[in-house]
């Protein structure tokens, strides 16, 4: 079988392809031909010529950069094949966010396949993970790539936030949720708990709450959480209330206007305390979608590739379990999506 | 342990000082003896399990997980206690939690193998939570942002009296600490002290930081220092000590109330008087004079002294204050005629190991900013300024004494190497090596003089993370090397407060003290100083002049 970085090869502009000559998820600047993996914003970038992705992910993308996003575009469902330049590219679910895939790429009777992001715990707003069999290269994200990540379990999480919410009532808590995934995840699941008052989000998460109930993910009676600051006395209607919104936001001023604000954050970084402490957060919320140590390894065993290859995130760590196991293993080192915030 | 680890866990997570001492207040409220006595012991650093060290847990998490893998979480992680409650490979469904007084109760009584034995089990039952608390409560150093002091603030809370209280019985007092709560639970009396010659809390003093220096609301005008109002000494560079002897009981105490003469027999067998004094513990030099801080600190945290030791590094204590003479309490008096007393006092003992505080005359401010800036010998480290008319009081008032330094040393460095800071600052790289120019074979080199971990501001601090991820040229596993050129380098300014020679270091110096006093990413690194500029600052060279 021919040598898989003839097919797959770490550029500083990203995962390149040079018979198919397009990139995965490029990093730097734009390119010609782009596979977008899923739609956060280290992952799709505006400005390239040509993007092809899951049709939710191109949606995603219109309502972040406007219809323009890109030259053309070209929408393929999971489980669709296209040819490019011989090279034939197909999607399977990946579980991170709506509209996320893990890229499958083949060529000369060699598969590899790039996950993007994952994770395999149950989400109950979009695809869950599909491993793809035969598998000869498995390109693996390593986000929570080190053994001191075990997210608890998440149903656990959003019953400590409920939990808080009932113990004090005098006080508003401003769950820090990232705008794509996260924020429609945590909706849905405080829906499955019983919750069922009104939700307040942020400015910034009301364009992809929209486009995930047009997608059919139901997140229930919402509100905007705009004050009209000429009132006196508004905010007190926010008392005992849960408000949704990019973390960045509660530490300005945005956040402190509300009464007695309690401040979380729903993110796997919260297993760490003291990242908790960091962040200003009193209650921190173990959820995440990129899959933990376990899930990371278990997938692994599961595909079980000829060859893995790490990107993003603790690199060394799965390296050197791969090296224990006996697994042929190297990390990619690309520099470009973000480390530790997106999330 | 779920009351105490759910308490640890609001604790490192609450930013306020007062919803720190609520949160404590109900602990010790809501939990029965003796539990809150032990969860009390713990917070204040009190409880040692002799056995069950950082090394131990360490090493059962490296029978668990591989080494390496382990070395990795750490590094990322910052926290020991954090790093193993998170990777222990946990046991589900484990069915009791141990309360913390059997926790505490079996290690006291366990040797050092059924101690390995007894943790690594409860590590097994218990959750990442339970074990993360279990971890800080054998090993010590909580590192949750809890001071003894704030642990006391919340005791005279929960019982309704002054913290000076606490402090005055504290030392009388043993973990599980039953009749300290029993008092302010209301149920007995207080508990005496009943321990022979105690510890007096001490009287502390607050930096004096001038308007045109810091422009902040607690800065003051130098203006307002009256030479008929305050007294002024020197400040020595030693360390500050209660030296207490009463009905044959003798005890030298650190200023946190810390019993450390057993490391001091030399002095105990000077304290030949009834009284407690207040002074500073200094070794004198062949000539008579002080010497540097770093012979004493040769003498610190030992367990045993030797007779070599006491000839080479005589102790004594330089005394600024009398708290207490024959069965008189001489706190309620001016500081006036403390001073008065302490005079005829240490002329009246006449012992070897006892000498006065020399009073600094004070006739104009600019006399004073002049000694300040140029004290007679280099273990001065500024001035202590003393209202005449000040009463003894425990804590940190503001306004009767003051400390006020010299200004510091100032060198401005390079940034070589980063590592990750621990604690609330891990994940930031936030310990700092940096060096100075030098003649190198090859031209002009960075040589290291030293490390800061601190002196910055939190936002300065993501500045300066974010100056090390984009200028990263090497790793070496946590630290990772800077782009430092004459083209390209970051330039801190440097505060110290002196030099000594130091063979371990390849400069050949050390420095004490250094924090970054100023980030001067103006400043092109090649206008950085020269070691010469250092090598001026350094004490005379022993082998040099013998």
């Amino acid at each position: 079988m021919i040598r898989p970085d003839l097919l797959l090869k770490p550029t500083p502009k990203g995962l390149y392809c040079p018979p198919g000559d397009f990139y995965i998820d490029p990093v730097r600047g734009a390119v010609d031909r782009a596979v977008v993996t899923h739609g956060h914003a280290d992952h799709a970038r505006a400005g390239h010529e040509h993007v092809l992705a899951t049709p939710e992910t191109l949606a995603i993308m219109a309502a972040r950069y406007g219809e323009g996003f890109a030259g053309s575009t070209q929408a393929l469902e999971y489980g669709e094949a296209v040819e490019i330049n011989g090279v034939t590219v197909w999607f399977s679910p990946a579980g991170h966010v709506l509209g996320s895939a893990q890229a499958v790429v083949e060529w000369k009777g060699l598969r590899m396949v790039c996950t993007g992001d994952y994770k395999r715990r149950r989400d109950p707003t979009c695809r869950a993970f599909e491993p793809v069999a035969d598998t000869h290269v498995f390109i693996s994200e390593a986000t929570f790539g080190l053994p001191v990540f075990k997210h608890p379990d998440t149903d656990g999480e959003i019953a400590k936030l409920l939990d808080s919410v009932r113990m004090f009532p005098e006080r508003t808590h401003l769950v820090g949720v990232y705008a794509l995934g996260k924020a429609q995840r945590v909706i849905k699941l405080l829906r499955e708990a019983g919750y069922h008052e009104t939700l307040y989000i942020h400015g910034a998460l009301e364009k992809l709450c929209q486009l995930y109930e047009d997608h059919g993910v139901a997140l229930g009676p919402l509100e905007s959480a705009t004050l009209e600051t000429s009132e006196r006395g508004a905010q007190e209607r926010f008392r005992g209330k849960i408000i949704l919104g990019p973390p960045s936001a509660f530490h300005d001023k945005w956040g402190r206007r509300f009464p007695d604000p309690l401040p979380c954050f729903a993110s796997g970084w919260m297993g760490v305390r003291q990242r908790a402490k960091q962040s200003g957060v009193e209650l921190p919320l173990i959820i995440s979608d990129h899959a933990d140590w376990d899930e990371l390894t278990d997938t692994v065993r599961e595909v079980d590739p000829e060859e893995l290859w790490i990107t993003h995130g603790r690199e060394d760590a799965l390296v050197r379990w791969a090296e224990l196991e006996g697994r042929k293993a190297r990390p990619l080192r690309l520099v470009g999506y973000e480390e530790d915030n997106f999330e | 342990m779920q009351a105490f680890s759910d308490l640890l866990e609001r604790l490192i997570l609450t930013p306020s000082r007062n919803g720190k001492i609520a949160l404590l207040a109900g602990y010790f409220r809501s939990q029965p003896s003796p539990a809150r006595g032990w969860g009390l012991a713990v917070l204040t650093g009190e409880l040692d399990i002799p056995g069950v060290k950082a090394g131990t847990i360490r090493k059962l998490a490296e029978d668990r997980v591989d080494p390496e893998l382990f070395r990795l979480s750490y590094d990322y992680v910052g926290d020991l206690a954090e790093t193993v409650s998170l990777i222990w490979p946990g046991q589900r469904g484990a069915n009791r939690v141990p309360p913390i007084e059997d926790v505490v109760e079996t290690l006291l009584g366990a040797t050092r193998a059924q101690g390995e034995r007894l943790v690594a089990g409860w590590l097994d039952m218990l959750e990442p939570k339970g074990r993360w608390a279990l971890i800080k409560m054998v090993t010590g150093g909580l590192r949750i942002g809890v001071s003894a002091r704030l642990t006391k603030l919340a005791l005279a809370e929960m019982g309704g009296v002054e913290p000076g209280e606490i402090e005055e019985i504290w030392h009388g007092l043993e973990p599980p600490y039953e009749s300290l709560f029993d008092w302010l639970d209301g149920t007995a009396d207080k508990p005496a002290p009943d321990i022979a010659a105690p510890f007096r809390p001490v009287m502390l003093a607050h930096p004096l930081v001038t308007k045109d220096k810091r422009d902040t609301p607690d800065a003051i005008d130098p203006a307002m220092i009256d030479p008929d109002v305050f007294a002024a000494e020197w400040k020595y560079d030693g360390i500050r000590v209660q030296a207490v002897s009463e009905n044959g009981t003798r005890r030298i105490y650190t200023r946190t109330g810390d019993d450390i003469s057993h490391t001091f027999p030399d002095v105990l067998a000077g304290m030949d008087f009834e009284a407690a004094i207040d002074g500073e513990l200094l070794i004198g030099a062949p000539n008579g004079e002080v010497a540097p801080f770093n012979e004493l600190q040769q003498r610190l945290n030992r367990k045993t002294v030797t007779k070599k030791q006491m000839e080479t590094r005589p102790a004594f204590i330089r005394a600024y204050d009398i708290l207490v003479e024959g069965e008189e309490d001489l706190r309620p008096l001016p500081f006036r005629e403390r001073r008065q007393r302490l005079e005829a006092f240490v002329d009246r003992v006449g012992s070897d190991r006892v000498d006065l505080s020399p009073l600094v005359p004070v006739t104009t401010l600019e006399a004073l900013e002049d000694h300040r800036n140029a004290p007679p010998a280099p273990e001065i480290e500024g001035l202590m300024l003393k209202r005449w008319d000040s009463v003894y009081e425990a804590g940190r008032p503001t306004g009767p004494w003051w400390k006020w330094k010299r200004d510091p040393f100032l060198v401005d460095a390079v940034l070589l190497y980063a590592q990750r800071g621990h604690g609330r600052r891990s994940s930031f790289y936030s310990d700092f090596t940096f060096g100075v120019w030098r003649d190198g074979e090859e031209g002009l080199e960075l040589t290291p003089v030293g490390k800061a971990y601190f002196g910055f501001t939190d936002e300065e601090l993501k500045l300066l993370d974010k100056f090390v991820r984009e200028n990263t040229i090497d790793r070496f596993g946590p630290v990772r090397a800077v782009t430092a050129t004459e083209d390209h380098g970051l330039v801190l300014e440097v505060a110290f407060e002196g030099l000594n020679r130091s063979p371990r270091h390849k400069s050949g110096l050390a420095m004490r003290f250094p924090r970054i006093n100023r980030i001067r990413w103006d400043k092109p690194a090649a206008e950085a100083d020269r070691i010469e500029t250092l090598q001026t600052l350094l004490p005379p060279d022993p082998i040099a002049n013998p």
